[in-house]
């Protein structure tokens, strides 16, 4: 039975190459001439995405026999699904209106997610009591679900922007998309660099006081900012820059501090050193590749038609279930948890989108960002309410 | 022509105006409500509720409205609480004299074992009135959060001043002055 | 502030953009919409007479006419997103565990800015007076901006004529002229009602119209929310919601708080299960027990019985109880009675119960003077032994810990119990003082000759249940269902429209939608297949 678990991490792994794979064969579809409508390369790229969605489809089955719970439990099962969820709704767009630059785009998001859940523990974890319901699943499958839906409405949008801002120019719209660019470089920085040092099993122990009493801190990673009061006592490492600021009592803040710091720093080597090779502006120089391709009345359409699909699918999930399991495990349906205020924020803000869209008439440039500002709020309650902000939803 | 559409204004203004009122209406409801369900429900100037609680040691039961007439200063306590004993002899210091001007003082207690207070009363030697809480009844009716807590209710029975925390002697005095009914 | 007669005949409501008829555009009223000198006209509530601005004298229509727009309601919205996100920040003030005040604990814990956190009052954000507000400014712009949209767009979407005015057709985002003779009508009809289109006719112009109803899905959805917002105001009133919290000791029955005096519950037993990775079932998770530092729980569990209390008239008097339920409480599964419901919410394990003690000679622990129990719930002053010795109680301390060399209690609950006993050898009128409690045995003095000695206890968990009653939870669920439908009405359906108009060379085509033009376009181009009509195109220019 234990031999699940292994079965569902190859399969992971081979969704992941999958994806890959087909990313290239989406890349092929630029030299078609034809604007639009897919051709040859399209057809096998979506086959293969179809393949590999299908091996995700197995890592989450093997994974659940193997833990005996729907493996949406943990961080790392949870952004792993999210991916999956947002290559299905990817899939179905697809299907709709057949963008092949979509996939280019929406499968490479998907492939740093799954990596990026990678970085977090992905051993199998028992069910605290509260999780215990079948709620659990339908909960967070639906507002997964919704939630990558709601993003392919941010692909379409980046699509959208990168093709039709005007790059002759310096611009906030320039700006901005250099800003989203990079932040894309900071994830991809932090996959590598903590892949890359967990593969060194690189470790340095501080011994700092937290909450008065004196405790070990192990980094994973070289100590750009250590514990504050903090002492090294490991041999041969290297001694941290400087000491987190005194505030940050929790018992990996700091360390939390440090792998952001070399994200930040990994993301600017990133996008500085392509920027330099390329001599401009990232989306600059990816415009010209799209600009035959892109048909920005579509892109806009599938932007927009994401929300209107992702919106009542994550309202089902991410609020109503969500109060119906809250009232079973908590007896309140709402408590202004964190997570739940900041998924109450993604629903206001979308609601914002379909009003300014239907009734004031934002198209084009304005719905982009909004889809763009939209996919910020839902990383935002991924990633930094989970980590930074604690409440009942911060995984064990 | 002109009559229907004087007749339509008016009747759209009424509509609205009464949707307006209602909604209006709800909001003030909802904010009423959830300030009072925060605030404690006794407050300064309002009349205290009235209990019935047995004295500490006795078979005996005081009742709050028994009181009327007099100044009351209502003190929650535990023996578990270290700011509550510290003001306990300033208590008892003051409670003859204020007990001659018309002054009582009813300590209630929020421990669950009677012993443990036995023992305290006897340590401290304390004559004022003890009254038992146990389950803590009077502690919700008051909305007590931390204690020591202490109100002083004046001889009309309304609440003259609500202390959360520890008294000091010149305080205490302050105001059991405040609550003494006038000769 | 007169009616408005189009030159098709129809009166129009003042206000009106569009004639609601024929469509075409009211002169004077296009800067409404933002028509002027465009080349297609903004269709939104099919220019219907809303918001009629017009009537805007009074206070009540101001005021009206502000929550009625949607641009204040977007507004609302975003203030509320950016409150709601500022009052993340720092934990809520319900979720802080410490005792301190958290005036303090704000500026302790965060600096600078946790004070000003404090003092703006985001400590307390989703129940601040000005947070209900907001809420309650985008609940009353919900239904103005309803009432101002639905009716007038209903209306007019009844009375709308196959005949449409020109300008109204050429400024359609998709139009198209075709000039031919041999147009095939009746296969166009036949193709649009196969693709279940509704066909209007008048003097051989056509109006193909589908899901009109996806229209109201938002003033559906809208109700919802309503009815959602009223039922959560329900809440307020005690008859609806009861909300409280007791503790119950094992083997205790304890009246339920909430129910006026009507229920007790006896805690029949409290189960705390964690995860053991020696155990086989739990085996798979071996790795991630390891790793965690405490024990993982598995169950929270109260078995407990329900009692009905049958002499509620006699106030006063021992309750005589009847059992009316046996059953479980646990995590994700409230145990349910009458109107009420009792969810395992919190616990205490191994509270002392009571505890056994024995009288021997100081050096000898196998001497035997007599033994005594002391329930801990009502401990007794004295107790006299059977070898005649007597006890003295003199202080007892349920959960002690030493402060400044003396024993304190620092809660009622006896947790870590400790006693000063007197300890009178029989006949003696002196006594011998001992301090005792756990992993304490003090003599108070060198000269002892007896010691006591801890024989014995038994322990309980107390099981922490909070008790709900909630009338509200029905009408909240029904908002919450006509939300989800309005919702999937409005975002999975689209209304849409095609007009044919016969012309003397040809036809006129003309199409609208309220959403995904793409997709209109490719219904229009099977409508139109083998009938000689000629696709429309998207006079849309993307500005970028």
């Amino acid at each position: 039975m234990g031999d699940w678990t292994t079965i569902s991490g190859n399969l992971l792994y081979a969704a992941f190459f999958i994806y890959l794979i087909a990313t290239f064969f989406f890349a092929g579809t630029i030299r078609d001439k034809k604007k639009g409508k897919s051709k040859i390369a399209g057809n096998i790229g979506i086959t293969i995405t179809i393949i590999g969605f299908v091996t995700q489809i197995g890592y989450f089955i093997t994974r659940w026999m193997a833990s005996g719970h729907a493996p949406v439990s943990n961080l790392f099962e949870y952004t792993t699904f999210f991916g999956m969820m947002l290559v299905f709704a990817f899939i179905v767009l697809y299907f709709i209106y057949r963008v092949d630059l979509l996939g280019l785009f929406a499968l490479p998001i998907a492939l740093l997610l799954i990596a990026f859940a990678s970085m977090f523990p992905t051993e199998v974890s028992p069910l605290v009591p509260s999780l215990q319901s079948h709620w659990l699943y339908i909960h967070v499958t639906t507002a997964s679900l919704g939630q990558g839906i709601l993003s392919v409405s941010f692909v379409a949008g980046l699509v959208f922007l990168i093709s039709q801002v005007d790059q002759s120019k310096r611009s906030k719209h320039t700006y901005w998309l250099e800003f989203v660019i990079y932040i894309i470089a900071v994830t991809l920085a932090f996959i590598v660099l903590s892949s890359s040092f967990s593969a060194m099993n690189y470790e340095a122990t501080f011994e700092a006081p937290i909450e008065g009493q004196q405790a070990e801190i192990t980094y994973e990673m070289p100590a750009i900012a250590g514990p504050n009061e903090g002492v090294l006592i490991s041999d041969d490492r290297m001694a941290p820059l400087f000491q987190a600021p005194e505030w940050m009592r929790g018992e990996d803040a700091a360390k939390k501090l440090n792998t952001f710091l070399w994200a930040i720093l990994g993301g600017v080597v990133l996008y500085w050193g392509t920027r330099l090779i390329l001599r401009k502006r990232i989306a600059a120089s990816i415009q010209p590749l799209l600009n035959k391709k892109v048909n920005p009345e579509l892109v806009d359409e599938v932007s927009y038609r994401a929300v209107a699909i992702g919106f009542p699918v994550f309202t089902l999930g991410a609020l109503i279930f969500a109060m119906i399991w809250a009232q079973q495990a908590w007896d309140r349906f709402w408590g202004w948890d964190p997570k739940e205020v900041w998924a109450l924020i993604t629903f206001f803000f979308y609601a914002a989108y379909l009003h300014l869209r239907l009734s004031r008439g934002w198209q084009g440039m304005k719905s982009a960002w909004l889809a763009v500002g939209g996919f910020g709020i839902i990383m935002f309650n991924l990633i930094a309410v989970n980590l930074i902000i604690s409440g009942l939803h911060s995984y064990a | 022509m002109k009559e229907k559409t004087i007749q339509k204004k008016k009747k759209r203004l009424i509509f609205r105006t009464a949707m307006l009122t209602v909604m209006v209406g709800l909001v003030v409801f909802a904010l009423v409500a959830n300030g009072e369900d925060e605030k404690a429900v006794v407050a300064k100037g309002e009349e205290a509720p009235d209990f019935q609680l047995k004295k500490f040691g006795t078979g005996e039961t005081v009742q709050l409205s028994d009181l009327e007439g007099k100044g009351v200063m209502l003190n929650f306590w535990a023996t578990y609480c270290k700011p509550c004993k510290d003001e306990m002899p300033y208590m008892e210091k003051l409670y003859p004299k204020y007990k001659e001007k018309g002054v009582e003082i009813l300590a209630v207690n929020l421990d669950s074992t009677e012993l443990v207070v036995e023992s305290f009363v006897n340590e401290y030697d304390l004559s004022f009135p003890i009254l038992q809480d146990k389950d803590g009844q009077v502690m919700e009716l008051y909305n007590i959060g931390p204690i020591p807590s202490t109100l002083f209710i004046n001889p009309e029975g309304e609440i003259e001043e609500q202390v959360i925390g520890p008294l000091t002697l010149d305080k205490l005095e302050g105001h059991l002055q405040n609550i003494a009914p006038e000769e | 502030m007169k009616e408005i007669t189009c030159e098709c005949g129809h009166i129009n409501p003042e206000g009106t953009v569009l004639c609601e008829e024929c469509g075409k555009p009211i002169e004077k009223n296009q800067h409404i919409d933002g028509n002027d000198e465009k080349q297609l006209l903004n269709m939104r509530y099919d220019g219907s007479a809303r918001r009629s601005q017009t009537y805007n004298r009074t206070i009540v229509d101001k005021v009206w006419n502000f929550f009625s727009s949607v641009k204040v309601g977007v507004t609302l919205i975003f203030i509320t997103v950016i409150a709601s996100a500022i009052g993340t920040i720092f934990p809520q003030e319900e979720f802080i565990q410490s005792t301190v005040d958290p005036a303090i604990h704000y500026r302790d814990q965060y600096g600078l800015a946790g004070q000003i956190y404090y003092q703006l009052g985001f400590h307390d954000l989703f129940s601040s007076w000005w947070y209900m507000i907001l809420l309650a400014m985008i609940g009353i712009s919900i239904v103005i901006a309803s009432i101002d949209r639905f009716f007038p767009l209903y209306k007019t979407l009844k009375k709308q004529k196959p005949k449409r005015h020109e300008l109204f057709m050429k400024k359609q985002r998709i139009f198209g002229r075709t000039t031919a003779e041999d147009i095939d009508i009746d296969r166009f009809k036949e193709n649009l009602k196969k693709r279940r289109f509704k066909i209007y006719e008048q003097d051989g112009h056509l109006l193909a119209e589908k899901n009109r109803f996806a229209r109201w899905g938002p003033y559906v959805n809208h109700i919802g929310l309503i009815i959602f917002l009223l039922g959560a105001l329900l809440r307020f009133v005690p008859a609806f919601y009861v909300d409280e919290f007791i503790w119950v000791r094992e083997g205790e029955t304890a009246l339920i708080s909430g129910t006026e005096g009507e229920f007790y519950i006896k805690n029949e037993d409290f189960t705390l299960e964690t995860y053991d990775k020696d155990d086989p079932e739990d085996a798979r998770f071996k790795e991630a027990i390891e790793n965690q530092e405490g024990p993982i729980p598995k169950t929270f569990r109260t078995d407990a019985t329900i009692y009905e209390r049958t002499n509620k008239d006699v106030t006063g008097a021992d309750p005589e109880l009847e059992a009316v339920k046996e059953g479980a409480a646990t995590l994700n599964n409230p145990l349910k009675f009458d109107d009420y419901a009792l969810y395992q919410s919190s616990y205490q394990l191994d509270e002392f119960k009571d505890m056994s003690f024995k009288i021997h000679d100081k050096d000898d622990d196998e001497t035997n003077h007599g033994e005594f129990t002391i329930d801990l719930t009502d401990p007794q002053s004295t107790y006299e032994l059977e070898g005649g010795f007597r006890v003295e109680v003199v202080n007892y301390f349920p959960d002690y810990e030493m402060q400044d060399g003396q024993p304190e209690s620092v809660t009622k609950y006896p947790r870590n119990p400790a006693f000063v006993f007197n300890v009178y050898p029989p006949g003696e009128e002196e006594a011998e003082t001992s301090f005792l409690g756990i992993g304490a045995n003090i003599g108070a003095s060198e000269d002892n000759q007896y010691k006591l000695g801890l024989t014995g206890f038994n322990v309980r968990d107390v099981t922490g249940l909070t008790v709900k009653k909630d009338h509200t939870l029905g009408i909240i669920s029904l908002g919450g269902a006509i939300f989800m439908i309005g919702v999937i009405q409005g975002m999975y359906w689209n209304h849409r429209r095609i007009w044919l108009q016969p012309r003397e060379d040809g036809v006129w085509i003309a199409g609208h939608t309220n959403k995904n033009w793409y997709a209109l376009r490719m219904e229009i181009e099977r409508a139109i297949e083998d009938t000689n009509i000629e696709a429309p195109v998207d006079q849309y220019e993307m500005k970028s």
